[in-house]
């Protein structure tokens, strides 16, 4: 390998990505960091006040986010702590930018709040993350196991499962 | 409960006059898996009133083959025979999202020419998809004979794809930083002469299937999402664009050049199953469009692979002279190559709607998560707000409507 692409030239960031200096000042206590990387913005957050800064991110005018894109589970291994992270993948159809934000969690405390009354998609994206993750959504409407059966034991995509299945 | 008894008409024999025991009683039934017109192996659990559906419960998970664990032990170039599995009907736009993704964070620049056979093939296999889309909504609403001509004609695009890629439907064509190799040479008149015949094919879809006033009866008014309902679910794709929204994430946010292209994107606005069999039908012209100019930039030569040291085998010669070189080789051969750590997520406009790829790096060869955002996935969790208060017949066409591929919904 060359020593020369250390330096990565990015292409320039299209879409724009959200403008997060409103945010800041009114949920210190809740964002932990923001980050900018690969021309994408990332809210590290804590789980609490998560719903509140996600509904002023969906109904706050300059920003706007009525679409939630994904939530991703993330297993960072077996001895890592926090262990786990939930990335919403946030995007705004009236103003074409987009914002990941972040949360991490310790495993025996693998719980989040469900985003069920600020967006409907989350409905099925945080099964999927339970029955997958094992980390819990509390007071989701209907948290049941989604693609493994429902008798199934164990969580697939944890680091610590074996690829073969038990 | 009390039943409730069934009226008769005085002048019928009094012996009918007993009680009907299903009055007023809510019966269960199973829709699926094996049901041709779920698409797949979808089941749903549909809690009835008679004819009307009262709730519907997807039972989802049957093709679930652990793609996204799979992802994690190939290396980064070997994922890419894997995410044409996943949406068997759109395996090009899969490929493409995974490797727009992977190149975003390397930062690699992939050479114009592979952009526009990356353009030409996904609008190609968007083209496919809708075909069968097509074909199997008219079968389901008892139109038979337009599905013998859609999948004549997608048959027309798979030669092209195995003409090549040498597959047809898991071709694996794009990889990261390019596409596997360049076209042969009688392939540019195959996919004028597809082109060519295209635009007439569909007018003689539109004859068959659009004007016909059964599916019209059929479709109109039936599986009403609100624009506003349509957005808190997160549908996309065509799915959104008939309830109104206009976007298109090829508009929105392009990708491999999708901004120089002049196409428009359909929008209705009825919410319906009709309005939505009309995006697709528009899209299905728009795309025709954009393979047209992508061929005409095809014209001519040049790399189809980005020139970076990990993406490339070094040169045989030089392989031969310098053991460094060598080395270079023996590593990206046996290891694979690395890369830097980080996340991106990267959505494009698949068939079905957004297809988003966050892709996590930890510096090493193997992608350490590859998360799928599948649009089928998403677009299905709404079928039970669409379908509720609707007949069981009727289930069947907002199912044909929102086109699901269980293997994206599954994965």
């Amino acid at each position: 390998m060359s020593e020369n692409d250390q330096e990565i030239q990015h292409p320039a960031p299209f879409p724009r990505y959200a403008d997060t200096s409103l945010i800041r000042g009114k949920f210190a206590d809740t964002i932990q960091e923001i980050i900018e990387a690969i021309g994408e913005i990332t809210l590290v957050v804590r789980r609490e006040g998560l719903i509140e800064l996600m509904t002023f991110l969906r109904d706050e005018p300059s920003l706007r986010f009525d679409y939630l894109s994904d939530i991703g589970g993330l297993d960072l291994g077996e001895f890592a702590s926090p262990r786990f992270a939930v990335a919403y993948q946030l995007y705004s159809l009236d103003l074409n930018h987009r914002l990941r934000v972040k949360v991490f969690l310790e495993e025996d405390d693998a719980h989040l709040p469900t985003l069920w009354n600020v967006w409907k998609t989350s409905n099925w994206l945080e099964r999927e993350i339970f029955d997958m993750f094992g980390i819990v959504f509390d007071n989701h409407p209907d948290l049941r196991r989604i693609l493994m059966p429902a008798d199934y034991e164990g969580y697939p995509l944890r680091k610590d499962f074996p690829i073969k299945g038990y | 409960m009390q039943p409730k008894e069934i009226v008769v008409p005085t002048s019928s024999i009094s012996m009918l006059r007993r009680p009907d025991p299903l009055a007023d009683t809510q019966m269960t039934v199973s829709l699926g898996p094996q049901h041709p017109s779920t698409h797949g192996v979808l089941r749903l659990e549909l809690v009835l009133d008679g004819e009307t559906v009262v709730n519907a419960i997807p039972d989802i998970g049957y093709l679930h083959t652990g793609i996204e664990k799979t992802m994690e032990k190939e290396k980064w170039q070997q994922v890419v025979t894997i995410t044409c599995r996943m949406d068997y009907l759109n395996s090009m736009g899969n490929d493409l999202g995974y490797c727009l993704a992977v190149e975003k964070l390397m930062g690699v620049e992939v050479p114009k020419r592979a952009q526009d056979l990356r353009v030409l093939l996904t609008e190609l296999n968007r083209l496919s998809s809708h075909l069968v889309w097509f074909g199997t909504h008219a079968m389901d609403l008892g139109a038979m004979t337009a599905f013998f001509y859609a999948f004549t004609e997608r048959e027309r695009i798979l030669d092209i794809f195995e003409c090549v890629s040498g597959a047809r439907l898991h071709q694996s064509y794009f990889i990261i930083g390019g596409v596997r190799w360049d076209i042969p040479e009688n392939f540019p008149a195959l996919v004028r002469d597809l082109l060519d015949r295209f635009r007439n094919f569909l007018d003689e879809c539109r004859r068959l299937v659009t004007g016909n006033r059964i599916f019209q009866r059929r479709t109109k008014g039936v599986g009403v999402i609100s624009k506003k309902d349509a957005i808190d679910w997160g549908l996309s794709g065509p799915t959104i664009r008939g309830s109104g929204v206009n976007w298109d994430v090829r508009k929105a946010e392009p990708y491999s050049g999708y901004d120089t292209y002049d196409f428009r994107v359909p929008v209705y606005h009825d919410g319906d199953v009709w309005s939505r069999y009309l995006v697709r039908m528009d899209e299905m012209e728009e795309s025709v469009k954009i393979c047209y100019e992508a061929l005409d930039r095809l014209k001519g030569s040049g790399s189809v692979m980005a020139d970076h040291p990990k993406l490339n085998l070094p040169e045989r010669d030089l392989m031969k002279q310098h053991i460094d070189v060598m080395i270079h080789h023996f590593l990206l051969a046996s290891e694979g190559f690395t890369v830097p750590i980080g996340e991106v997520y990267q959505s494009i406009e698949s068939a079905r709607g957004e297809l988003g790829y966050y892709v996590v790096s930890d510096g090493a060869e193997r992608p350490y998560r590859v998360r799928v955002r599948a649009p089928s996935y998403v677009n299905l969790s709404a079928l039970p707000a669409m379908v509720e208060g609707q007949l069981l017949a009727d289930v069947v066409a907002v199912i044909g409507s929102i086109d699901i591929v269980l293997g994206d919904v599954d994965r």
